[in-house]
């Protein structure tokens, strides 16, 4: 505990820390399986979240393409399943390297030929997709028609064969929420931290600091990558069935990558935050929705909030709820 | 017994599309020397600083530190080889705070976050800016900004140091400080600065030797009085033909 | 060899109404410097307006064209001005969302409004065909085609010989010498995002000949406005005409050739080849 409070952590912050994970623990012991079910999406995006915020929020890289990694993530894991009876957990480790190796091929692209900004995006964008169309027309994982998962139906939670019970998820979800909050703050205190921000900041005074600019996009890059197929494998064995479509589709990106920036870009709860409030958003519309039965009001209401947000909190919602709960007082 | 001087720039040249912006120019910096480059805007100097510290790669000639050949490196490896340097529009990392902007130039000599933010304190104590050490970068006035860019160059560890303008936009009292500040720096770490400014009275106090460029070419060198009293430079600066003396 | 001409000029006919779309995002992102992730979103929202005026008022869409222009040249005008304007010099990520926040909010629209169903519109001219030397050309084709070309040309004749057109051009090169010079950048901007809004109003009205209107489908022409643009090269118009045959003619032929299903990866191949090795473009100025 003292290695994520080493540096400078006001106390009020850290007791808000310890508090929330503190009911994070104990939720599932009360609640129903839908709150928990909830939740669990809620920590997938939160999760999901803070990778991407380490190549954006840090490092200054926009990537709208990040359904890329959770897809390669899912579909490689759980083919090597379907097919090889292969363990999640190994499985994993090989979504991970391809996912990485993706990254670093697009990063390294990218670099070589100078293709910054906007049009970097848009090269994220057209990776995806391409990859989408390209999994569309593969037999080896189902092609269109998907890739299914045999699920088993046991007594007991397994966790080492990723199976289990919405609870099971929520607590290996926690632990990899809370594993890469710790990862971002070991890194954001240290040199490479340091260098991602400045990099962010400003390419060329970057540079005359002596940053090596690309190797430490390139690292950025493949961290991110890599840490967003955890979740894409995660997710395989969760929902144990895959589309391209729904993997890899534009619509899954801009999911990713709307919560960090409601809840608060190159912060380091905003994304967790931002996680919250969509999912529960989102929730609220469907059964408002439901009720009513108009087809649209929820997006329409989630369009708004989003305009809302954007227009009132730029910056996002975490540095606005920090500075309510005074979380930045009583520095040690 | 000679010693090699630290910098050696001999017969570079840059041409931009129609403009020879730099046209065989050579000069020498002395190890712990101050060096200033001035001439009309222009003139080329912020294009020979750009050659220097790697921005840019020249058409010709030859570029040496230490007795190493620099020019073409990429400008983070220049900086590890010991060039420091600041922009004449100053480029602060906006959001960090002052004292995280100059720890990340520390960096270059520690992988230690303490042992970089003791060095960035200390340079920060140097050049006047400790009590704004937990301000943001964009907060700052515009001459704590360039003294913040001269801080973050000199937190790399540098043994030459390009100051692009430093002075600019300061009251004379402020630039006699600042005058002060570097050449105490240079004397205790035995740093070589070159700079250039358009601030004649810091020039003049601060340089041990002066090096005139006028349309890329040098026209003239030597101690600041010489300079000084040179017609060529006097016509240069004040547009009429050279007379000769 | 008859057939595959015909195709060819069916996806380049088609390809002129893309270039004409494309050419309001790359006048968008010229001249203000910013992605109109609303592009599709817009579009989607004009091309239901003249199934309405279609339906209510048996108005056809090339002559509720010019109606339907106009209509979203002052939406457009407004959304820039009330909204956009103040995150032209904000970061990307912010600009990103809020147009995307846009695009959500007028797509839910349109399937609070019309449903998720697909609708198409009816002219009378729907199966006619012309056939020149040989080459069947499907008559709603060659109108979408010629109407395209004429928006082409007219927005073209606007930045070339008018006052104002003139002076979003010198926008575009450099707009703080534009203020200088006295020019309203604000105001020109406005009427800019206004112009884009009236290609994607203009080419909306066309494409809903050739094809069915459905909420989802703004993504998916966002994304290819994107493509033809930066193939095409941003900033420069020929380039989006060019950029929309290219691609209309290589989607045509890659459905025949390949599996119709893989035309847009054949796209977005190229997409990537393009920004890596010649982002400017085919016909853009250096990036």
């Amino acid at each position: 505990m003292n290695l994520l409070i080493s540096s400078a952590v006001p106390r009020r912050s850290a007791m808000a820390l310890a508090s929330f994970v503190a009911v994070m623990l104990v939720v599932p012991l009360f609640a129903g399986n839908y709150v928990v079910s909830m939740l669990v999406v809620v920590l997938f995006s939160a999760y999901i979240g803070q990778a991407w915020n380490l190549m954006m929020g840090y490092a200054g890289q926009l990537s709208l393409g990040h359904a890329l990694y959770v897809g390669l993530g899912a579909y490689i894991s759980g083919a090597l399943f379907v097919h090889y009876g292969l363990p999640p957990w190994i499985g994993m480790l090989a979504g991970m390297a391809v996912a990485g190796l993706a990254g670093v091929v697009i990063a390294a692209l990218s670099f070589r030929f100078g293709v910054t900004g906007v049009y970097f995006a848009l090269l994220t964008i057209a990776f995806a997709e391409f990859t989408r169309i390209a999994f569309n027309h593969f037999a080896w994982v189902g092609g269109s028609s998907g890739l299914y998962l045999p699920v088993v139906t046991l007594t007991r939670d397994d966790i080492v064969h990723l199976r289990g019970s919405p609870t099971m998820f929520y607590y290996v979800l926690l632990a990899l929420t809370l594993a890469a909050l710790a990862l971002s703050h070991l890194l954001l205190g240290r040199r490479m931290g340091f260098y991602w921000r400045a990099i962010r900041e400003d390419h060329e005074a970057a540079q005359a600091a002596g940053i090596d600019v690309f190797r430490y996009k390139l690292a950025a890059v493949a961290l991110s990558a890599t840490m967003t197929a955890i979740a894409g494998a995660l997710m395989a064995f969760y929902d144990n069935n895959l589309y391209p479509d729904t993997a890899f589709g534009i619509s899954r990106s801009l999911d990713i990558i709307t919560a960090p920036i409601i809840g608060g870009l190159g912060t380091l709860f905003g994304p967790i935050l931002g996680a919250f409030v969509l999912t529960m958003l989102s929730e609220t519309m469907t059964s408002l929705s439901a009720n009513l039965g108009v087809n649209g009001l929820k997006q329409w209401i989630y369009g708004a909030t989003l305009l809302a947000i954007v227009m009132l909190q730029p910056a996002g919602l975490w540095p606005w709820l920090k500075t309510l709960l005074r979380l930045d007082e009583g520095k040690p | 017994m000679s010693i090699r001087p630290l910098l050696e720039v001999e017969g570079l040249s840059k041409r931009f599309g129609g403009l020879q912006a730099v046209d065989g120019v050579s000069f020498e910096v002395p190890h712990g020397a101050i060096v200033g480059l001035i001439g009309p805007n222009g003139a080329g100097k912020t294009t020979i600083f750009n050659l220097i510290a790697g921005a840019l790669r020249c058409d010709a000639g030859s570029i040496r530190l230490d007795g190493v050949d620099i020019a073409g490196l990429r400008p983070d490896l220049a900086c590890g080889a010991g060039i420091g340097r600041t922009f004449q529009v100053v480029r602060p990392f906006s959001t960090l705070t002052v004292l995280d902007n100059v720890m990340v130039g520390a960096f270059k000599r520690t992988r230690s976050t303490v042992a970089a933010r003791r060095a960035a304190s200390q340079i920060l104590e140097r050049l006047g800016l400790a009590e704004k050490a937990g301000a943001t970068a964009s907060s700052l006035t515009l001459p704590e900004r360039k003294r913040l860019e001269a801080a973050r160059a000199l937190a790399t560890g540098p043994k030459l140091l390009l100051l692009d303008e430093v002075m600019a936009g300061l009251r004379p009292a402020e630039i006699d400080l600042t005058v002060r500040i570097f050449a105490e720096l240079s004397r205790e770490m035995g740093l070589a600065i070159l700079l250039t400014e358009h601030v004649m009275r810091a020039v003049m106090a601060l340089s041990h030797h002066i090096v005139v460029v006028h349309h890329g070419q040098k026209i003239c060198e030597g101690t600041p009085e010489k300079v000084a009293r040179d017609p060529q430079v006097i016509a240069c600066y004040l547009g009429t033909a050279p007379t000769k003396a | 060899m008859l057939t595959f001409v015909n195709i060819v000029v069916a996806g380049l006919l088609t390809g002129c109404v893309y270039g004409l779309m494309a050419l309001g995002l790359s006048v968008i992102f010229g001249v203000i410097r910013i992605i109109n992730f609303a592009h599709g979103a817009m579009m989607v929202v004009a091309m239901y307006a003249v199934l309405v005026a279609n339906q209510k008022f048996g108005l056809d869409p090339l002559v509720a064209m010019p109606l339907i222009a106009a209509g979203l040249f002052l939406a457009g005008y407004a959304l820039q001005r009330g909204v956009i304007n103040r995150y032209i010099t904000r970061p990307e990520h912010e600009q990103f969302l809020l147009l995307l926040a846009v695009s959500i909010i007028l797509t839910s629209s349109t399937l609070i409004a019309f449903g998720p169903d697909a609708r198409s519109v009816h002219v009378d001219y729907a199966y006619d065909s012309y056939e020149i030397g040989g080459v069947l050309v499907d008559k709603v084709r060659a109108l979408a085609a010629l109407g395209a070309i004429s928006g082409v040309a007219a927005l073209w004749a606007f930045f070339r010989f008018t006052r104002t057109g003139k002076s979003i051009r010198a926008c575009a090169d450099n707009h703080v010498g534009a203020e200088v010079v006295g020019l309203n950048v604000k105001q020109l901007y406005a009427v800019t995002f206004g112009i884009g809004a009236t290609c994607v109003g203009a080419s909306g009205a066309l494409l809903l000949l050739l094809v069915d209107v459905q909420p989802y489908i703004a993504d998916d022409y966002t994304l290819l406005a994107f493509i033809i643009v930066i193939i095409g090269g941003l900033g420069s118009m020929p380039g989006a005409l060019l950029g929309g045959l290219l691609v209309g003619a290589s989607e045509a032929v890659s459905g025949f050739v390949i599996m119709p299903s893989l035309k847009s990866m054949f796209s977005f191949g190229v997409l990537i080849i393009v920004l890596l090795v010649r982002p400017q473009g085919l016909l853009g100025r250096h990036v």
